[in-house]
């Protein structure tokens, strides 16, 4: 699986050098391949480790500078871990019309998170994300990589239960 | 006796509990001791009527929708199997009004088949197209859709057949088909429908475009909010490479084309063609100026074909049937069909694919039934986070890129989001901004400072700070990033700042309103 929302806290590893050099080798000889080797670092660790960035660097030949900035430039990718849910809130216009924006202001409250942040129990990461293709069934939310549609405070913790599960 | 049953999977009808219908049903025919055997499709796209459960008849299929899996008892003893009566029962879906009044080019087998299968895909007059376009070679293939009028879907309105000509012509060891698969627009949707429901559509739409401009090896560069999406497309590659519709030798015609998709990482800006070609080869979504354009120094240097996920999905039906049969649907120099896509505070949402020309009344009111709180409608976006926030007297405008860009909007992707009274106009141009400085690439100043600009000085309009003069520098601004931004994500995001100030002024009237949520 490509995507780093997939990874619930139990599949995740923690970060290791060596196992993380053996991901960067197997995708090494792709055409462009810096941004597979991210997503495959983070779809293993949840988030990719600054010890990377020299590694993918030599791998590919190219300037530490070139790579941190790939990881910096990209919204996607996160320099420490993230909860053990991650939950993707779509703060685009066709959600707003249906009441994203209040709807966030109860979630941040109830969680007492900011955005990007974790609660403090670890349990939930809370990011904006701009349209998931939901459009017509808004409010829309990513939880770890499941999407569901016409969201509220109940459905929210619907869905982080039966992840949970 | 078994049953066949039709249930979607594309990540919409999943939003809205889809798995959970399919849970609930073999369980229940489990306990029932039927034999079902259930097809996941993609998405019809009438998306208040998810998850539509349909089932196969000697009358054809019988939809029942929305369906919740505490339905499925009642469904069973209704004689489900046999198209029975109930309350969720839709009929036939073809003859839904909402369906019966679409023309469906591109979208025609979407909600029909089963995505991952080359031999479903076949069975309803899939690689036609191919066929038609080996059989042409590559001048008659160009020249076909040069005949067709297909202009780009990904916003831009270029025509398509216009710029394969160029990349047919260019010489170069290598060349490159690229599908835009990054979709980044608010309100759209249609390419994630055809990439879950039909991804095989948009493979032989590419291969058509590899045979015909010279290319061996093709990406589609897949946002990474579209997991589902993303995954269909590997599992329909892998399906068409099995059947020799893709690798080495593509139906047996001695051309190899090697397709693959990669997955972008969430940055808009990754949309615009020449940031989505950097970070295929690796790096930062940095916008290139133009020229060279892409067509002829693009992916690593090289001639390369840069189409929407729509422009190509196009091209099977084309080959198919022929240019002129495609022109022959549309108006003015808007030719054959557009998959519209209905969004946001609207009753009925979803995927409408008919001939340009439908007016935006016509399609929120006849096609999406109002609004979906029942309230007044005060303001419709069209085209995305870059599109004009039109008003109700705007609604008469036809679906026409030249009527939208007579009243200073865009068609863009065609996504339409409709807003009720509710909606506060002088928050929606501060969101503009916002979304701009969020997004912009960084690499010109108009774009990367006038955004942050733009979303102080509506701030300080909306607190009562001097608005007159604070509202002329938000013009002010406008204007030099119109002017003054290498591309549109600079360049346009005025378009829905100044639709919201010319059309609703009342809502910038500095009345010390509460401001949204701090930016990110
Ligand atoms: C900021 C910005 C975002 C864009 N996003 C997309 C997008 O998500 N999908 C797309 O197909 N085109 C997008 N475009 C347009 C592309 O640059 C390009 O015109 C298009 O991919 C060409 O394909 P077409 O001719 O088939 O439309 C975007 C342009 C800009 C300036
Ligand atoms: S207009 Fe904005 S996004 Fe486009 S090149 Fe300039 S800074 Fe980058
Ligand atoms: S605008 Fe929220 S899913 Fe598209």
């Amino acid at each position: 699986m490509p995507s780093h929302e997939h990874a619930r806290g139990a599949s995740r590893e923690p970060w290791d050098a060596g196992r993380a050099a053996g991901i960067i080798a197997e995708h090494a000889h792709r055409e462009g391949a810096t941004l597979p080797i991210l997503h495959a670092l983070q779809e293993t660790f949840g988030y990719v480790d600054g010890e990377a960035v020299p590694l993918i660097a030599d791998a590919l030949n190219l300037s530490r500078a070139e790579i941190h900035g790939c990881l910096t430039f990209y919204h996607d990718f996160r320099a420490e871990p993230a909860g053990r849910h991650t939950v993707k809130l779509c703060r685009a216009e066709a959600c707003q019309a249906v009441g994203a924006d209040a709807l966030h202001e109860d979630v941040l409250r109830r969680y007492d998170v900011a955005w990007h942040g974790t609660t403090r129990d670890g349990r939930v990461t809370v990011e904006p994300v701009f349209c998931l293709g939901l459009c017509a069934c808004g409010p829309a939310a990513l939880v770890d990589g499941e999407p569901v549609g016409r969201l509220d405070l109940d459905t929210l913790a619907d869905a982080l239960t039966e992840r949970a599960a | 006796m078994s049953i066949t049953l039709y249930l979607p999977k594309d990540a919409a009808s999943l939003a809205l509990g889809a798995d959970r219908v399919a849970r609930a049903l073999t369980r229940a025919a489990q306990a029932r001791g039927l034999d079902v055997e259930l097809v996941r499709t993609g998405s019809r796209g009438m998306l208040w009527l998810e998850p539509l459960l349909e089932v196969a008849t000697p009358e054809g299929r019988i939809a029942y929708g929305p369906v919740r899996p505490g339905d499925i008892e009642s469904l069973l003893d209704a004689g489900l199997a046999e198209g029975g009566a109930h309350r969720l029962r839709i009929g036939r879906p073809e003859e839904h009004p909402y369906l019966a009044r679409q023309q469906r080019l591109t979208f025609g087998r979407c909600g029909i088949i089963d995505p991952a299968s080359v031999e479903d895909y076949r069975a309803h007059g899939g690689y036609r197209g191919l066929e038609a376009a080996l059989a042409a070679g590559p001048a008659g293939t160009v020249e076909a859709v040069k005949a067709s009028g297909l202009r780009g879907r990904g916003g831009a309105g270029f025509p398509t057949g216009i710029k394969w000509n160029t990349v047919m012509l260019a010489q170069a060891p290598q060349k490159y088909v690229v599908c835009n698969a990054d979709e980044g627009d608010s309100g759209t949707f249609a390419d994630r429908m055809l990439m879950e429901g039909d991804p095989l559509t948009l493979i032989e739409g590419m291969t058509i475009a590899a045979v015909a401009v010279g290319a061996t090896r093709g990406y589609i560069y897949c946002r990474s909010e579209y997991p589902h999406a993303f995954a269909a497309l590997e599992t329909a590659i892998a399906a068409a490479e099995r059947a020799g519709f893709l690798g080495a030798d593509v139906m047996g015609s001695g051309r190899a084309f090697h397709l693959e998709v990669r997955l972008g990482a969430g940055a808009y800006i990754c949309g615009e063609e020449t940031s989505l070609l950097e970070s295929l080869e690796g790096k930062r979504g940095i916008v290139r100026a133009k020229p060279p354009i892409p067509a002829l120094k693009g992916l690593f240097g090289q001639p390369t074909l840069v189409n929407n996920v729509l422009s190509f999905a196009a091209v099977p039906w084309i080959l198919e049937h022929g240019g002129p049969a495609y022109a022959a649907y549309g108006m003015g120099r808007s030719l054959g069909t557009l998959p519209i896509q209905l969004a946001g505070n609207v009753k009925r949402g979803g995927l409408i694919e008919t001939a340009f020309g439908l007016s935006l009344r016509e399609v929120i009111e006849d096609f999406g039934g109002g609004t979906g709180s029942g309230r007044p409608l005060r303001a419709v976006q069209v085209g995305g986070p870059l599109g004009a926030y039109f008003p109700d007297t705007l609604l008469d405008t036809p679906l026409d890129y030249e009527a939208f860009a007579a009243k200073k909007g865009l068609l863009g992707h065609g996504g339409i989001v409709v807003f009720d009274d509710t909606v506060d106009l002088a928050r929606q141009a501060r969101f503009a901004f916002e979304f701009c400085a969020a997004e912009s690439c960084g690499k010109c100043t108009p774009c990367r400072i006038g955004a942050v600009r733009g979303m102080e000085t509506i701030d300080k309009v909306l607190a009562g700070e001097s608005p007159r003069e604070n509202l002329a520098l938000v013009t002010d601004l406008c204007e030099v990033m119109t002017d003054g931004s290498l591309c549109a994500m600079g360049g346009l995001t005025p378009v829905p700042v100044m639709s919201a100030l010319t059309h609703f002024p009342e809502d910038f009237s500095g009345r010390g309103a509460k401001l949204p949520l701090a930016a990110e």
